[in-house]
């Protein structure tokens, strides 16, 4: 009965989401206060209700209740209980409810965490919450029911869960990405919300500026988890593939970051208003599609599962409905929008600008490269598909433009920049980067290359930039007390995550030229060169897993005459879906990974083995890291919870003399 | 023309301008860089170009694999069971790569011989890429696929 009454759950919260979405906008065009304030419980309740639901599937997950057909389909009795959990998100049904559970926790911290908003905007924002919830699940009751069960014929144990999902990446990865994906729901719902108020201002900026600051860093973390993941575990040693299925979380993420910037320019200067509205349809619309086209199966990629194309009928419409809707009442609202104020042609206002262009460029070739495919096959042009080249051919110069704004626009005063002195010390560490940029490569294994040359100029470049313009208002304010008094906790969060880009680039640019990388026949005695190492082949083993058999190696690492270090590469067999997973043997370090992995038994005891070191891998995802972090630092900044305090103290006078 | 106005205007035809650039260089390199699609049937018959990057997809026929004793060069024959190609491939195979099994190879043809330089096979056993379910559409063989499966 247990499963029922998570399915009960599901259908109470569906009831729910019509209610918090139809209540407080009819509340809100009648002018009831009293239903305008039913939004916030309504949320909370949603919220509860998701979880009641979610945790009943858990349960069935942990008691192995193979009855339910999902749990069946992706357990086993021999899955250790931390995979029992992360399964529960390991395939479609189950990452939906993640899904929606996710968009109901964000409309219970958005009717926590508004009290600075005046109720009719929050309920607003609410509502449109609850509409998105409404279609997430009702594709769940309708296309892919988690609850759905295998009665009367039970199995007795389960499928096992995608031996590839068998890793701990897998725990955070989905969650923190559908945070991300899920959380740009919020930076649209505000828009919809000031499109509805009709209040376009600064003030929206700086409500809405904090969630979607935050979706960004989850967003952001997401992605690189997932990058992390596919390099140790299925990559072979590769961090990222233009997959279609990364493409569609790396437009969100590019939009956003738009959005982000431009958000600033909003609430700074009330400029922008327009575009900021359509970048924030825009960022949540693509996570839309991303989750079209990773649930839908039309596009061919590593990631694809088996899937059922009614679910991709089903997204594309809720899609269609989702743009089509928030298109039209723009059309019918923007048109009052007026855009107060000029700017100069050398202001911070213009880098801004200029950076939005080109980070909306970037997601449109990522985005045309991902549907093009599909383009094609519709006008029966045949299958085709579009590989790396293009994208790296797109992205690599677009990025060094992009570096170049990243290092002047913090150091450009808004409306006009009057003093171009002020730039001297950039074209100053451009020329040091520029001299860097030609010794460095020489130093790194493996030919000269310019893309590594470019790299790290650009790295060197944004990262000087940034150190310079921190000094620049240590300057300004006289010292660093003072001056981290005053700017405040969202120049803090801007300095980290601009370094962070910096850092991501060097190891990108790093890794892409100067990777060693060996694919050769060894059996047991042999030894192998490996940049400055000796890898030895020493023995081989069977050993049992809870849930696999493996082949492991052991390799012997020697330095010279010293032993560095014995590394076991595995290839292990799962016993219920018998399906073959290479775990590889990753020696992480700062300067460089050393990465063993096992191809396949070539007979007589030879094995096919993959050597590679890939210097500076870990800065990749150390600078996604430092991206991530420095949205968290940002939204801390005071302004946020001076509102607050000021409502507070605003509602305390009122109360006082009644 | 008030300034402000103007200020807008020359921006929005800014951004059209720089977008329509854009959009025309990404166009072009896609056209660049697009690998077609072709089956056994076309590469066996000769409609597929010699010596130009496409992706051929299609069933690992059972028993047609044999490796180099002493490198990681593999050989093995794709077919949609209509025609067979003969692909070479000196690497490490993905896992989920078996007899029996659909892949999709990416490489060059030259004289008969498929000169692979990746070979993909996909992450659930269950799934079958799109190109070569359009293989053995195009043999008339998908009915031999799904009923065993």
């Amino acid at each position: 009965m247990f499963a029922e009454f998570g399915h009960f759950a599901l259908v109470t919260a569906f009831a729910i989401a019509i209610c918090q979405s139809v209540i407080p906008l009819y509340g809100y065009f009648t002018q009831q206060d009293t239903l305008i304030a039913t939004a916030k419980p309504l949320a909370l309740l949603q919220g509860f209700a998701l979880a009641v639901s979610f945790a009943v599937l858990m349960h069935g997950f942990l008691v192995h209740d193979f009855s339910i057909s999902y749990v069946a389909n992706n357990s086993n009795l021999y899955l250790p209980w931390y995979f029992r959990l992360s399964a529960v998100w390991g395939a479609h049904e189950g990452s939906l409810l993640l899904w929606a559970l996710i968009l109901a926790v964000w409309g219970v911290a958005v009717s926590l965490f508004s009290r600075g908003i005046p109720d009719e905007m929050a309920s607003l924002v609410l509502s449109v919450l609850g509409m998105i919830g409404i279609g997430f699940i009702a594709f769940m009751l309708f296309t892919s029911n988690p609850f759905e069960r295998l009665l009367p014929f039970a199995p007795a144990n389960g499928q096992d869960l995608n031996p590839l999902l068998q890793d701990p990446g897998l725990i955070f990865h989905p969650p923190m990405l559908y945070m991300g994906y899920v959380g740009l729901s919020v930076a649209y719902a505000f828009a919809m919300a000031a499109l509805i108020a009709g209040r376009l201002d600064a003030t929206w900026a700086r409500w809405s500026r904090p969630w979607t600051t935050i979706a960004w860093s989850f967003l952001t973390f997401g992605i690189a988890l997932g990058s992390w993941w596919a390099y140790y575990e299925l990559g072979w040693g590769g961090w990222w593939f233009w997959d279609p299925v990364e493409n569609a979380s790396l437009i969100p993420w590019l939009v956003a970051t738009a959005l982000m910037h431009s958000l600033a320019v909003t609430e700074k200067r009330g400029l922008f208003r327009s575009w900021t509205v359509l970048l924030a349809i825009a960022a949540f619309s693509l996570s839309l599609l991303g989750t079209f086209l990773v649930r839908s199966g039309v596009l061919t990629s590593v990631h694809a599962f088996a899937n059922d194309p009614e679910r991709g009928v089903f997204i594309l419409g809720f899609l269609i409905v989702v743009i089509g809707g928030s298109l039209t009442l723009y059309a019918i609202r923007a048109a009052a929008v007026s855009e107060p104020g000029r700017f100069g042609w050398l202001s911070r206002e213009s880098w801004l600008l200029f950076n939005n262009l080109i980070l909306t460029v970037m997601a449109i070739s990522v985005l045309l490269g991902t549907l093009y495919p599909l383009l094609v096959d519709s006008l029966g042009g045949g299958k085709v598909s579009v590989g790396p080249p293009f994208f790296n051919a797109v992205f690599v110069p677009l990025t060094a433009i992009l570096v170049s704004f990243m290092v002047f626009g913090p150091l450009t005063s808004w409306q006009q920049m009057k003093d171009t002195r002020q730039y001297r010390p950039l074209i100053v560490a451009g020329l040091v980067s520029v001299i860097a940029g030609l010794v460095w490569p020489t130093q790194m294994l493996g030919a000269y290359s310019i893309a590594s040359a470019l790299g790290t100029v650009l790295a060197l470049w944004l990262a000087l930039g940034t150190v310079i313009d921190i000094r620049q208002r240590i300057l300004e304010y006289g010292s660093v007390r003072v001056m981290s008094r005053k700017v405040g906790a969202g120049f803090f969060g801007m300095w980290t995550a601009h370094i962070g880009v910096a850092v991501t680039i060097f190891g990108v640019a790093m890794v892409e030229n100067h990777t060693e990388h060996r694919d050769l026949r060894m059996g047991p005695g042999d030894v192998q060169a490996l940049g400055p190492y000796e890898v030895r082949f020493i023995q081989l083993e069977k050993i049992q897993g809870p849930n696999y058999v493996a082949d492991r190696v052991t390799f012997e690492v020697w330095e010279g005459t010293r032993l560095y270090q014995a590394v076991m590469p595995e290839k292990r067999l799962y016993n219920a879906s018998q399906m073959v997973m290479t775990e590889a043997a990753i020696d992480p370090g700062f300067t460089r990974d050393l990465y063993i992995a096992l191809g396949e038994p070539l007979g007589d005891g030879d094995w096919a083995v993959r050597l590679s070191i890939k210097p500076f891998v870990d800065w990749i995802w150390a600078g996604s890291f430092l991206m991530g972090f420095g949205g968290i630092v940002a939204i801390t900044d005071r302004r946020y919870r001076r509102v607050r305090a000021r409502k507070a103290a605003l509602l305390e006078d009122r109360v006082a003399p009644a | 023309m008030n300034p402000k106005r103007k200020q807008r205007l020359l921006i929005i035809l800014g951004m059209v301008f720089g977008l329509g650039i854009a959009v025309g260089l990404v166009m072009y390199a896609l056209s660049q860089n697009i690998n077609l699609f072709f089956t056994p049937t076309q590469i066996a018959t000769g409609t597929a170009p010699d010596d130009q990057f496409i992706r051929v997809g299609g069933m690992v026929r059972e028993g047609s694999m044999t490796r180099d004793p002493s490198s990681l060069q593999v050989a093995f024959d794709v077919t949609d069971f209509d025609h067979n190609v003969r692909v070479t491939y000196t690497g490490i195979l993905p896992d989920l790569f078996r007899e029996g099994q659909g892949v999709v190879v990416q490489g060059r043809v030259h004289n008969g011989l498929f000169a692979a330089t990746e070979v993909l096979a996909k992450h659930d056993e269950n799934y079958m890429p799109p190109e070569v379910t359009e293989a053995l559409k195009q043999s008339g063989q998908l009915d031999k696929i799904m009923g065993r499966n």
